[in-house]
């Protein structure tokens, strides 16, 4: 093309005078042809910038709001409740009698009605433990690796396809999963072991009274079946926290806002999420300091498991065995009034094996 | 005439700034250059000539003289004293390496490698190939043969041994300079693809070349293998009470390290434990000459790998050649290496900010690795959202693969590390005008070797004779220590990459143990001002830096150091800003400080506790920390069993901004963090009043309620300074709870509480 050619360079090539013969080639109009192709070649690059900007353009203002809509349930309950089984099985060990943490989870699922009831062949299970401190099994700040251990055993035993334990940690999540002791007991067993990485919180809408958008650990909740093991413990501002607070696992993002209502938004979190079964682990439980303890005199030896399939019942059963009353928690009230369950356990059918 | 000839130089030489290019034309029409030079020495009164510049270091002065044939014998231009220098950069002849005596001609030389003829010491260089045009060959070759001999006899190159050697071939022409193609002067296979005789290399070094790459490729990886393990990843098979340790020695490189060693034996008179490996690298240095920098040194393998791929256009050929000869700027990294030395006498390691190493750790691990980590996230983040499974799964393996492996499972983000990435990226395009810039000019380490290289076992002896000027050698030269023929080789910057001696196709370089060593200069060459300058310089920085207040006084609150440090004094002695305690630490908590310790402690490491807080039980700083800044101190010892707990610092509360204290909403995320037992934190349990946030009825004041709060208080005998506190307060941008360095455990003069100065006991 004659790019080139056109640019002007002032005062070269031109005559002092003008001169009335031939036009010199630098002044040589350009041919129609050109002209066309030059003014449609403006023309286009117009064209397309102006389709552009109007396909991503932005109106400005905050857009619209908050959608409204039902709350986000992750429902993995059963449907049926089994008259036959109890809803509430409690195994404890004798007093001074050295009893295994299996023999006791075993004894608890049993009663429920075995562990074939809850994980069917081939599915996929979750274990979520409490694996939030880095604090060692005897702290009693996460949950005992044996009674993790018993319940990856008996997933794989009903014949689950990949049992997962997975936790989001409060500590350094390699440290805490490490010194906890489940890491190693979980992958001895052959279940996959999933550390809270970042690139697995996926941004969800829970639609809960306080949360609502929130970072959710996609492992927990991409799963047949979902089996809580969570530690009953003592807690500083909640009072006793068991199932329904080891739901704080599942957030990723800064979690510490929470605690500026922190009944709430455990009601959330157990409103989002409904485990096929509950397995507290109550071997050692952290009496005061909770929940991160550290200290092996705050912890009491109590050699007992109960197993659940109602969280609320669970966590006011649980509040018992460290002098808590349902009443003092407010979380526990609000799940009963919300109807994800019952505080008053006593109703449900217990058995004690 | 203040320029003297150094004590290292010819003394025939004229005293000429190196840097001055001379215009050729100039010269010629001044008719006498020599004044020429003079007058530009007049701007430059108090520059000592710069002899490498002109490549004119290993000049043989008495050939330069007795081995001069006139410039008549080659193409009739001007006789010129052995006392010029030759111009600069005269088409393609461009040397600025004034060989005293060669003839230097106007007219190109011929293209190719032959671009400059370097200060060959008397034009042994014409084999014919390069003759300029309009010269007989016949007289040239008769020419050369005769001072050849001379050369000979004087240098005692191409020696008797040689000549043995040669008779014992049955091949005398050999000794008269490159011989012709065709006969070989040994029994060597003569390959026609090489340049000039086609002489190949030596098998055993050619091999060697190889290893020498594998060596650096293995070396590097390793390197970024021990970068990528600087950070616990857990252990699936080890038991809860097993203590937590990295499985490598991943600060080896550092440990290594002979120029990390004489800097902390300056400061600190003693060797800190691993330390003591690095005289085994001082061991290799004295066999091998410089090795580590060819052939182990991860950040030169890099510097090696950019400058081959950097150069431009013009970086090429010629100008590469004239790039890759002996330069006076190389004197630097002497310069620098003394002062840090000097500085670390005056109880700084500072040296650490150009220790090769700890640049390496500092900028890959600090900026590289969690940029490409970010970048990563980015793509694979959006590739997870893709809609389609196989993708999805892919980016998801992708992001675990690497999260375990190369980084952590989260975003690391680094104070100010912008800065260090920075220079990292200046350092490496450098390559792009001076190849291995770093090396060359600016590293203490290949300094400190160098220092050592003269007693290496192993070298190089070159037959001058042989020379015919390809510059091959030139054009693949690592360390830019002029292993051309005609010129003495400086073994102090050598890289011992063997280059050299397997691209020349004449038979010239040799790399052998105990060589003959009269065409070597091994001692750095120095020149003593500037010498006792900079290492002033280097002493007078630390008490400089110190009467500005950031150490005796007005000491800064937010330099928290990591746990198990030293005090500071002892702690700056030591600490040489590897950054290895920052890569390893698992909370991001340590950063490299920009000047809140002063301009002294320049990325040396602080805890900036509201991006991460230190770990309770986690004591691997200390274990990575190789000159023992951060003691390697246990668990136990780390959390006061026995004896009282490391303490870096104190919490303090904000209580206007604490939501318990001042807004009458509920919180204590401080306190369920707080990891001492019993905690440092304690709540008070209070009634306190609140208003209503609605109106009351009919627009009258609002209610006054009563609310239930825990207020949290800290008990500063207990605290500990993790700053876990600061971390999780929920007051996002300016926490209501921070930490500070006062009463850190390890000074008695940074303390609050009096019954923490109990060091009249035990």
């Amino acid at each position: 093309m004659s790019d080139k050619d056109g640019k002007d360079r002032p005062g070269e090539g031109l005559p002092s005078e003008p001169a009335a013969a031939p036009v010199s080639p630098m002044f040589e109009p350009p041919s129609r042809r050109e002209v066309l192709k030059r003014v449609g070649l403006a023309t286009g690059v117009l064209a397309g910038s102006a389709v552009l900007g109007r396909a991503v353009w932005d109106k400005g203002g905050f857009g619209v709001a908050a959608g409204q809509g039902a709350r986000q349930v992750r429902d993995y309950r059963l449907r049926d409740r089994a008259p036959e089984h109890a809803e509430l099985a409690i195994a404890k060990g004798k007093e001074g009698e050295a009893v295994s943490a299996d023999a006791l989870v075993r004894r608890a699922v049993d009663a429920m009605g075995g562990i074939k009831r809850f994980v069917s062949r081939g599915d996929v299970v979750v274990v979520k433990p409490n694996i939030g401190w880095d604090r060692m099994p005897i702290h009693a700040a996460n949950t005992n690796p044996d009674v993790v251990g018993a319940v990856v055993q008996l997933a794989f035993e009903a014949g689950a396809k990949r049992v997962v334990v997975a936790d989001g940690s409060c500590n350094d999540p390699q440290r805490c999963f490490q010194r906890s002791g489940i890491w190693r007991k979980a992958y001895a067993l052959g279940a996959e072991v999933v550390l809270p990485a970042s690139h697995r919180f996926r941004t969800t809408r829970m639609k809960g009274e306080i949360l609502d958008e929130w970072p959710i650990f996609t492992t927990l909740v991409d799963a047949d079946k979902v089996i809580n093991v969570p530690v009953a413990k003592h807690h500083n501002l909640a009072k006793f926290t068991a199932a329904m607070k080891n739901w704080y696992g599942v957030l990723g993002g800064r979690r510490n806002r929470l605690h500026q209502n922190i009944d709430v938004s455990i009601a959330d979190l157990a409103t989002f999420m409904r485990p096929t079964l509950v397995v507290v682990d109550a071997m050692r439980v952290l009496m005061r300091n909770g929940p991160q303890g550290g200290n092996i005199d705050d912890t009491k030896v109590m050699n007992q498991v109960f197993a659940t399939v109602d969280q609320v019942a669970a966590d006011a059963y649980g509040a018992t065995l460290i002098g808590q009353h349902r009443d003092n928690l407010s979380f526990v009230k609000m799940g009963h009034e919300r109807g994800l369950g019952t505080m008053y356990w006593e109703q449900l059918r217990v058995k004690e094996v | 005439m203040a320029a003297s000839p150094s004590p290292s130089t010819s003394p025939t030489r004229a005293p000429a700034h190196a840097g001055v290019a001379l215009d050729l034309a100039t010269i010629e029409r001044s008719g006498h250059a020599h004044v020429h030079a003079h007058d530009h020495d007049h701007d430059h009164a108090f520059v000592e000539p710069i002899p490498w510049k002109t490549g004119e270091v290993g000049a043989v002065s008495p050939l330069d003289v007795d081995t001069s044939w006139t410039p008549a014998a080659t193409n009739g231009s001007k006789v010129r004293s052995s006392t010029e220098r030759e111009p600069k950069k005269a088409g393609g002849c461009g040397s600025s390496c004034g060989c005293a005596s060669a003839a230097p001609s106007p007219a190109p030389k011929k293209a190719g490698g032959c671009g400059s003829s370097c200060g060959c010491a008397g034009g042994s260089s014409y084999g014919g190939a390069s003759a300029p045009p309009a010269k007989d060959a016949g007289a040239m070759q008769r020419a050369a043969a005769s001072r050849i001999a001379e050369l000979a006899s004087i240098l005692g190159i191409g020696t008797p041994r040689e000549e043995a050697r040669a008779a014992a071939d049955g091949d005398a022409p050999s000794k008269g300079g490159a011989p012709p193609k065709g006969a070989p002067p040994k029994k060597k296979k003569l390959d026609p693809k090489l340049p000039g005789s086609g002489i190949p290399a030596r098998k055993s070094i050619r091999i060697l070349v190889w290893v020498r790459r594998a060596a650096q490729a293995g070396f590097f990886s390793l390197f970024m293998f021990f970068l990528f393990q600087t950070s616990f990843r857990g252990n699936f098979a080890a038991n809860a009470d097993t203590p937590v340790r990295l499985p490598y020695p991943v600060e080896a490189f550092l440990l290594a390290d002979p120029f990390v060693t004489a800097m902390t034996l300056g400061a600190t008179h003693q060797v800190y434990r691993g330390l003591l490996w690095s005289v085994g690298l001082l061991a290799v240095t004295l066999v091998f000459g410089r090795v580590f920098c060819g052939w182990i040194c991860p950040f030169g393998t890099l510097h090696h790998f950019f400058g081959w791929i950097l150069p431009s256009k013009k970086g090429r050929g010629a100008a590469r050649v004239e790039a890759n000869k002996t330069h006076g700027y190389q004197r630097a990294k002497y310069y620098l290496m003394y002062a840090f030395l000097l500085a670390s006498l005056a109880g700084s390691a500072i040296g650490g900010l150009f220790d090769p190493i700890c640049v390496a750790v500092r900028a890959i691990g600090l900026g590289v690795i969690p940029g490409v980590q970010y970048m990563a996230g980015r793509v694979l983040g959006a590739a997870q959202d893709v809609p389609v499974r196989p993708v999805q799964h892919l980016a998801d393996s992708t992001q675990d693969a690497l999260s375990t492996t190369v980084w952590q499972s989260h975003q690391f983000y680094f104070h100010q590390t912008w800065l260090i990435v920075a220079l990292l990226v200046a350092v490496l395009f450098m390559n792009r005008f001076i190849p291995r810039f770093w090396c060359r000019v600016l590293c203490p380490l290949g300094a400190f070797l160098g220092v050592f290289a003269r007693f290496a076992l192993f070298g190089m002896e070159k037959d001058h004779a042989k020379c015919t000027d390809c510059n091959l050698c030139l054009v693949n030269c690592q360390g830019a220590d002029s292993p051309q023929g005609g010129v003495k080789w400086r073994q102090d910057e050598c890289h011992m990459c063997l280059n050299c001696e397997s691209s020349c196709p004449e038979d010239v370089i040799k790399f052998r143990f105990l060589p003959n060593r009269k065409s070597r200069i091994g001692v750095p060459d120095l020149q003593r001002r500037t010498l006792l300058a900079s290492a002033a310089a280097g002493a007078a920085f630390i008490p400089a830096a110190r009467i500005a207040d950031s150490l005796d006084v007005n000491y800064h609150s937010k330099v928290i150091r990591p746990p198990g440090s030293v005090e500071e004094r002892a702690f700056l002695e030591r600490c040489i800003r590897c950054a290895e305690c920052m890569k390893v630490c698992p909370n991001n908590a340590l950063h490299p400080a920009m000047f809140e310790a002063g301009v002294e402690g320049l990325w040396t490491p602080i805890l900036i506790a509201r991006i991460g807080y230190c770990e309770h039980s986690c004591v691997l700083c200390g274990q990575v920390c190789p000159t023992g800044a951060i003691q390697k101190i246990t668990e136990k010892e780390k959390l006061g069993q026995g004896v009282p707990p490391v303490k870096i610092g104190t919490a303090f509360y904000d209580l206007g901004r604490c939501l318990p204290w001042s807004m009458g909403t509920p919180c204590i995320v401080c306190e369920e963090f707080c990891p001492t037992s019993p905690k440092a934190i304690w709540v008070e349990e209070v009634e306190a009043p609140m208003r209503d946030s609605k109106p009351g009825p009919d627009g009258t004041e609002p209610a006054m309620l009563t609310v239930k709060l825990q207020r949290p208080h800290v008990d500063p005998s207990l605290c500990i300074g993790c700053g876990a506190c600061e971390k999780v307060c929920p007051v996002q941008d300016q926490p209501a709870v921070y930490i500070t360095s006062v009463g850190e455990s390890r000074s008695k003069t940074n303390v609050i509480l009096l019954e923490n100065t109990n060091y009249n006991q035990s």
